[in-house]
Order: structure tokens, then C-alpha cells, then sequence
């Protein structure tokens, strides 16, 4: 139960009642940034030792203060949460959440992937549906922010980081260009965009299918050559305006801060091989990558290590690929990652229905190997320190963001309700499509 | 030379099917003592620092300072937790064929025919704890095939896995699968494709009045025939035998359980109401999205209901799916279940059983009889297995923590006291088996043609 009653819930209680017109328009929107003081709580910073009974401090979005002995302010909105744990929000780095609402026979709310395959313009933060059911029923778990993004094709487009609350994109957004997702067509089978499967499906042999993927990369590399060029005529043109203006083209744009290493590049690998040649390729054209899949990245960990490219693991869940793997070959690979000190980052890899799953992915981890402090981390502080955004992100640590939790036990335990939720410093009604329902027929005799 | 090669092969096809997992160990010829656990009965409380004995593959006793018999495996449990093994009342696992979707009413097929015993699926669930499952037809047409019980005795052969003296049951199925319009037609390979009737709701509930008519005038007639045999009649002729409409006369006489795949909640309304009308009961609704928003007629009606813990929103008739589902069903009275219907998902239910603390605040207990004994209900086995108590089958799941916790991972699995799934083992083998791959991976017989140092092997033939 609310031990305290928050005017901002209240009236986001009124405005989510009224009846629906169309897919996803459950999630109420958060209060406003005010000063909160959550007191009495365990309090599980992630970047340092837990506090037994402590004070955390957040006002303007922002986390003002963390400790056992902390003065509450004058005017703080107190949240007693004696008995309660506050943790960071976590962070899922894998979703494509608000860009497809019904998978299957409703193509209409799906708007994943683009046509062909090279969109590196196509940039998701356009298409995320801030009305997504999905995304209420995935922060109530405690999952604060998310990297969204493209699928399909051979350059998908750029992900988006967002925070999981807002009536706009614009408020949600954090970083609206993150990285520009890129996946190489694999020999034999495989890309699951136009790059791969299709073109073996249409080739009369391997070599048909080989001859294919040759042109496939050699258009990709042409492409961030291109791109390359463009940004350095650019460059060049706004120094000196005596030169000729040269044509703007708005692919080769969305693409000048990866080709110079700026913006990372998500690669789409999942077997060993893969993953070494996604490695290769961004290196040869001096791009930044994060292997996002890595399924098999555990037999490569020196490699990863050797070459700091961290993985984001969407496997850890999924059947092992082939019939003679052990048993627990995906649950155990995070351990493995860690022992071969590769950086990475959990992630449930659902597109938006399953994202709530993360907490339990990253707890099958720890059943298999994985330290519970590792656990906890690979949903909150790594998958921020991977992106570049640790200074906000990741740890109840002054300064950061206030994307908070707070629980009645172990945050990744599916057991565990969520008692309050915070982001950007804003409390989050903790109402869903789900609880909407819930209360409607419940007590139905 | 040919002998040679095809006992290489034939090692090849073992290593992919067995190889790498550990071979089930049979230690139950003698008895087994399971010491100072916490067992989760699920029916009679949870006990502390408590045994277990197994002796002929049943439980034979529960409780404390039991003397182990002379002779027995005794299994030092101390900080670990016993349930009984899991059951998933949908699953689709081992099955070589899951539709035969090519007319409306195929209740003349089996599951049974076509399971394959040797699906390493089977060693990943039970690594998961589960020891019994429902393997269903699919449901692409209203009323499907007919559904196996099975035990997941690992390595032994298919007919010892049946789950002896299991009900036999039936697959119907309602709703987007059946209309076919997300997949748009059913293909035939080598036919042009069709629409296959029905293609709407209205249609399904035709299917079924239809066919039960049918089946109700086949029964008057096996019946009218069986009187007057009875009666001494000479001359008869025999009706004929009908296989389509057999197992529905089972229905009718309540001999044969139906599961039925549907959705929407005025889908199942209108099954129950059919269902009612000529005179039989629907065991269970599968998935049953949307049964909490008519729970209280699920009840009445005496129907179960087995859903997934919180999947949702893949397709239209998903999208109203909570995961309160299951928790308003129970407390309507409703016996309620979670299944997986997806071999990954199989192995992780105690996760998604756990959930419904979460969603809806079920008990401990009552999370834990979700996936034990609610689904021991549902296939009409209740009597053998879905509980830790005196005279059941020993199926029963040893795990490292509690069960309901995501840090949980499961040690050993027995099945009729037998253990077909040891962690231990499981690891202590790898290193073998790796060694092993490594060298038939070597054996010429398993090189690319252009690689094979000797002569070309000699292509298994038809005598074989």
C-alpha cells in the first residue's frame, strides 16, 4: 500500500481513466520533479557497500544526496520506506520497446524495420510509441531506461536511449542518437534482414551466396567511405565557404559521427566467427562497436578482452543452438564473460511485451555462475558504463539521474513487488494496461 | 572397411543425440534415502530437516530420522530443498509433428505416434526439474489430435515413458490459429493453397456442434448394435468402425479429457455452453488469456484453465492477456496451471510460478502447486504424481536453493525414484565428452568429401 498519498498520482489516476480509442494509451504519466526524500530504507547503491537504514535525497531530477545519516530537507516529500530496499533503475541495452505493439496479425503497430537494406538515417526515437502498453508493464519491475532500437537489413538505423516515462518522445528521450545498429550478412545463412537468409534462399550454392555477401559488405564499406568523405567535406566547406558547396545528403550525415568513432556502433553477432569478423570490420573502418547477440562471445573472451569490445548478451535465456551444448551453456556464459574480463551488459532481447523479464535473465546468470553483486550490475551499471552514460546512469550515487526503485526484496526476484518508482526525478504511478484490468474483473462474481 | 565406417557413423549420430548429455544413471534398483531437506510438499505443508525415502520407485516414507535400509543411496540434502517434479500441462516437445492441420476434425491422430524419445529437449526440461508432461497436438483446426502423457525418462525407450494409466485426452482449439488469418492459409506441399473452413468463430462453434452430433448418432448406433448382441440377435452386421468419430463418443462419455486451446473469453464461453449442451465437460482451457474476466463461469462449469505467466501481446488475442490471470482464477476456485508450450520456457517455470506471488499475491504454496499438483489435476493423474506424500510416484526435483527464487538451479531430478538428471555428474562428464566430440570430429568418416584421407564411405544402404 501507498504510505503516503502523492497529489501527482491522484491526477494521473484521473487522467488514465477514461475509455481508450486505441492500442497502448495505459501508462499514466509521472508526477512532477519535486524533492523527495526516501527515508529509512536498505539501500543498495551498486557503486559501493549497501546501507542498512539510510536517506536518499533527490530534487530537480537529480540525486542530491545518498547516506545513513542524511538531513532531510525542508519541504521534502518524505516516502518512509522503512522495510524497503532502494535500488538504481535498471537498464535494458536490447529492446526495440515502443516500435512494435502486436507481433502477429496487426503489422500495422509494428514499425521495427525499415525497407532495404541500408537505414542509417531511420532513427527510432521517431517511432517510439510513448503510449506503448509495453512500456508500463516493463518500468513497474523496476526497469527505468532502455536502449531501443531498428532491426532488420544490413544498416538498420540508430538506436535511442530513453527513459520509460513521458508523454512525448522528447521527454523521454536521453540520448537521442545513440548508435547506429549494423548487421553483417553472414556467409551461408543468416542476417536475419535482407542481407542473409533471403539471399541463401535464392542462390543456387554457396558460392551464389558468398558472391552475394562480398557485395553486400563491399556496399557497406562504400558506404561509410562515403560517409567519411562527406563529413570531411563538410568540415572543410564550413572553414572555408570559397569552396564549393558540396550536396547535402542526409544518409551519409546520420552516418559521420560513427565513421569517426564518435557514436558507437551496435553489431548484430552471435556466433564466435561472427563476432570476430563484426570486430574485424568495425576495425578496419574505424568504427566503435558493441556486439549486441553474443551468444557464443564466452569462447572468445580474450579475444573481446584483447580488442575491449563489450557484448551486449541477449542469449542467456534462449535454447542452446546446438544438440550437444551443455545443458546451461547461455546460462553460464555471463559468468564466463566475467571471468574473462570482457565488459557486458544483460539484457532480456525482447522487442517490448518480454522486457519486464530482464531482473529474472540477469538472476538465471547468477544461478549459473554469476555473482549476485555481477548480477545486479549487469542490468544497472555496466550496460550505462558501456553506453557512455555512467555519469547519469547506473549507481545512487549524487549527481546521477533519479531513476530509482523501490522494493519490498531482491529487486531481480520474481517474487519481489515494487513499492515506488522514480524517473528523471518524477514519481511513476505504479498503474499498468495489466493492473487497469486486474482491478476491472477480479472481484467480477 | 564398411563395418567400420558405419559404426563411425553411427557413433556420429549418437554423439549428436546423446553424447554430450550425461547418460541417465539408474540407481534406483535398491532404495533411496533423501536426508535433512526442506521439503515442499505442496499439498501438506513444507517441512523442515525432513527425509524422504524411495523404494520401488514410489515415496515410501516422509519424515524425520528415517533408517536407512540396507543397501540404499543415501543422498545427504542438508540446506537443499525437494519438491515434487514439475508438470507442464502444454508442451509440444518431442513431437516429429505438431498439426495435422489439413481439415477441421483430425481427432483421429496421435501425438503418441509421433514422439521422439531421443529430442534433447528433454534433458534440458528436466534440468529444469520438470518430470511430466502433456505433449498436445497444435491447433490448427477446431478439434486436433489426441495428446500423450509423458515421463521424461531420459534415454529409455518411448513406450516407458508413457505415463502409465494417464486418461487419454484431445486437443480442440479456438480462435486466430484456427481461423488461420495470421498465417492466411494452411500449405500443402506441392498444392496450391487454400482457405480451409471454418475461417471466423461462427464457424468453429459449428465445427464442434457438428461433429458432436455426429459422433452422438454413432454412439446410438455402436450402442443400438451392443443391445441387441446383448440380447442374443444372430445375423448382425457390425457398424463400422469410425476414428474420427471414436474419440469424441469417449468425450461424450466422459472417458476422454479435452484441452482446448483458446483466447478470447466469448470463445470459451461459447465452448463451455456447447459443451454443456451435449452433455461433457472441458477439462481444461489452454492458455485461457482472457479467463479471468469470466472466472466465476469457468468455475461453475467445473473446467480448468492452464495460462502462461505473463506472455502477452504477441498477437491481437493476446493483448488483453494480465498476469493476474492465474491468481483470479484461484481465488474463483478455479484449478489453475502455468505451462511453457515452448521448450526453453519448460525450463524455467518455477521462475514463472514465482511471479504469481508478484501478480495476484499467491501463497508460496500456491505458486508451487501451479506447476505441481493443479496440472496433476488437469491430466487426471493426481493420484501418481504433483505431490511429495506417501505411496505417489517418486518424481521429485532436488534444487540448490528454494525453488521460487531466480538463484535457484536444480541438483538432482528423479523419476520413479530413479535419477535421469544429476548436476554433478552432468559436470564431471563434460571434459569426456568434450574429448569425445573432438575425436569423432577427426574420424575420416565425418570429414568433408574433399578431406577424407581414405577411401570414400560407403552410404549406409536399404538392408540396414
Amino acid at each position: 500500500m501507498r504510505r503516503i498519498c502523492i497529489a501527482g498520482s491522484a491526477v494521473a489516476l484521473c487522467v488514465a481513466a477514461p475509455a481508450r480509442a486505441q492500442l497502448g494509451s495505459f501508462n499514466p504519466p509521472p508526477g512532477p520533479q519535486k524533492t523527495f526524500a526516501i527515508t529509512n530504507a536498505h539501500i543498495v547503491p551498486v557503486s559501493g557497500p549497501e546501507i542498512a537504514s539510510g536517506t536518499v535525497v533527490i530534487s530537480a531530477g537529480k540525486i542530491q544526496a545518498v547516506g545513513a545519516s542524511v538531513t532531510v530537507p525542508a519541504g521534502a516529500e518524505v516516502v518512509d520506506a522503512k522495510g524497503l530496499r532502494v535500488y538504481p533503475g535498471m537498464m535494458d541495452a536490447g529492446t526495440s520497446i515502443g516500435l512494435s505493439e502486436i507481433g502477429q496479425g496487426a503489422n500495422s503497430t509494428v514499425d521495427v524495420s525499415e525497407v532495404g537494406s541500408f537505414n542509417p538515417n531511420a532513427q527510432a526515437v521517431f517511432a517510439i510509441n510513448p503510449h506503448s502498453a509495453h512500456i508500463g508493464v516493463a518500468r513497474v519491475v523496476g526497469i527505468t531506461h532502455v536502449v531501443s532500437r531498428p532491426t532488420g537489413g544490413i544498416l538498420s538505423g540508430q538506436a535511442a536511449l530513453v527513459n520509460l516515462a513521458g508523454s512525448t518522445a522528447p521527454q523521454m528521450a536521453v540520448v537521442r542518437n545513440l548508435a547506429t545498429v549494423i548487421e553483417l550478412p553472414r556467409s551461408g545463412f543468416g542476417g536475419r534482414g535482407f542481407g542473409g537468409f533471403l539471399a541463401a534462399q535464392n542462390a543456387a550454392n554457396t558460392q551464389d551466396v558468398n558472391r552475394t555477401r562480398t557485395r553486400q559488405l563491399d556496399s557497406l564499406r562504400t558506404l561509410l567511405k562515403d560517409a567519411e568523405a562527406y563529413g570531411r567535406a563538410m568540415d572543410a566547406y564550413a572553414k572555408d565557404k570559397s569552396l564549393p558547396r558540396p550536396k547535402q545528403d542526409v544518409v551519409l550525415a546520420s552516418l559521420v559521427q560513427a565513421v569517426r568513432g564518435k557514436m558507437p556502433v551496435l553489431m548484430i553477432a552471435d556466433r564466435a566467427n561472427d563476432i570476430k569478423e563484426a570486430v574485424g570490420f568495425a576495425e578496419e573502418n574505424k568504427l566503435k562497436p558493441i556486439i549486441v547477440g553474443g551468444r557464443d562471445s564466452w569462447q572468445v573472451t580474450s579475444f573481446l578482452k584483447d580488442h575491449d569490445v563489450p557484448v551486449i548478451i541477449t542469449s542467456v535465456m534462449e535454447l542452446p543452438s546446438r544438440e550437444d551444448d551443455p545443458y546451461d551453456v547461455n546460462y553460464s556464459a555471463p559468468a564466463k564473460l566475467a571471468q574473462g574480463g570482457v565488459r557486458f551488459a544483460i539484457t532480456s532481447g525482447d522487442a517490448g511485451s518480454e522486457v519486464r523479464n530482464l531482473p529474472y535473465v540477469a538472476g538465471m546468470a547468477s544461478a549459473f555462475g554469476l555473482s549476485k553483486d555481477d548480477a545486479l550490475k549487469s542490468v544497472t551499471l555496466w550496460p550505462a558504463q558501456i553506453f557512455g552514460v555512467a555519469d547519469k546512469f547506473g549507481t545512487i550515487e549524487p549527481g546521477k539521474v533519479a531513476n530509482l526503485v523501490v522494493t519490498d526484496g531482491d529487486m531481480l526476484e520474481a517474487k519481489t513487488n515494487t513499492k515506488y518508482l522514480f524517473i528523471d526525478g518524477r514519481m511513476v504511478p505504479l498503474d499498468t494496461k495489466h493492473t487497469d484490468l486486474n482491478n476491472k474483473f477480479k472481484d467480477r462474481p | 572397411m564398411k563395418k567400420l565406417f558405419l559404426r563411425a557413423a553411427l557413433m556420429a549420430v549418437a554423439a549428436g543425440a546423446l553424447g554430450a548429455q550425461a547418460k541417465p544413471v539408474v540407481s534406483g534398483a535398491g532404495a533411496t534415502l533423501i536426508k535433512n531437506a526442506t521439503v515442499l510438499t505442496v499439498t501438506k505443508g513444507t517441512l523442515q530437516h525432513t527425509d524422504v525415502l524411495i523404494q520401488n520407485g514410489k515415496i515410501a516414507q516422509v519424515g524425520q530420522n528415517i533408517t536407512a535400509p540396507a543397501g540404499a543411496t543415501v543422498i545427504d540434502a542438508t540446506g537443499k530443498f525437494l519438491m515434487p517434479g514439475i508438470i507442464d500441462p502444454h508442451t509440444h516437445m518431442m513431437s516429429d509433428a505438431t498439426n495435422e492441420g489439413s481439415l477441421s476434425v483430425t481427432s483421429m491422430v496421435r501425438i503418441q505416434d509421433v514422439l521422439n524419445p531421443t529430442n534433447v529437449d528433454i534433458y534440458r526440461a528436466l534440468a529444469g526439474g520438470v518430470t511430466t508432461i502433456n505433449v498436445l497436438h497444435g491447433s490448427a483446426n477446431t478439434i486436433g489430435g489426441q495428446n500423450a502423457t509423458v515421463k521424461l525418462k531420459w534415454g529409455d525407450p518411448v513406450e516407458s515413458m508413457m505415463f502409465p494409466g494417464a486418461p487419454p485426452g484431445i486437443k480442440f482449439a479456438l480462435g486466430e490459429n484456427v481461423t488461420r488469418k495470421n498465417q492466411n492459409q494452411i500449405v500443402i506441399p506441392g498444392q496450391p493453397t487454400t482457405r480451409r473452413y471454418p475461417t471466423s468463430r461462427m464457424g468453429q462453434e459449428e465445427v464442434i456442434r457438428d461433429a458432436f452430433t455426429r459422433a452422438r448418432d454413432y454412439k446410438a448406433t455402436i450402442d443400438d448394435y451392443k443391445a441387441r448382441v446383448a440380447k442374443g440377435e444372430k445375423n448382425l452386421v457390425a457398424p463400422r468402425r469410425d476414428l474420427e468419430l471414436e474419440p469424441l463418443v469417449e468425450v461424450l462419455e466422459g472417458k476422454r479429457l479435452v484441452h482446448a486451446h483458446s483466447y478470447r473469453s466469448d470463445e470459451m464461453l461459447m465452448l463451455l455452453n456447447v459443451a454443456e449442451e451435449f452433455g461433457f465437460k472441458i477439462q481444461t482451457l489452454q492458455h485461457g488469456l482472457e479467463g479471468y474476466k469470466i472466472a466465476s463461469e469457468i468455475a461453475k462449469a467445473g473446467t480448468g484453465l492452464s495460462s502462461f505467466a505473463d506472455e502477452w501481446s504477441y498477437k491481437i488475442e493476446a493483448y488483453d492477456a494480465i498476469p493476474y490471470n492465474v491468481s483470479i482464477l484461484m481465488r474463483h476456485g478455479v484449478t489453475a496451471t502455468i505451462n511453457s508450450d515452448s521448450d526453453e520456457r519448460i525450463r524455467r517455470l518455477n521462475i514463472d510460478a514465482a511471479k504469481l506471488m508478484r501478480y495476484g499475491g499467491l501463497t508460496e504454496e500456491e505458486a508451487l502447486s501451479v506447476i505441481t499438483i493443479n496440472g496433476a489435476k488437469q491430466l487426471g493423474v493426481s493420484d501418481k504424481v504433483g505431490s511429495i506424500e506417501v505411496g505417489k510416484d517418486a518424481d521429485l526435483g532436488l534444487w540448490n536453493s528454494h525453488p521460487l527464487s531466480v538463484y535457484a538451479n536444480v541438483d538432482k531430478v528423479f523419476v520413479d525414484g530413479k535419477v535421469y538428471f544429476d548436476r554433478q555428474q552432468d559436470l564431471a562428464q563434460r571434459d569426456q565428452k568434450a574429448k569425445e566430440r573432438a575425436e569423432l570430429e577427426k574420424a575420416d568418416a565425418n570429414q568433408a568429401p574433399s578431406n577424407r584421407r581414405g577411401v570414400q564411405p560407403v552410404l549406409p544402404q536399404e538392408e540396414r
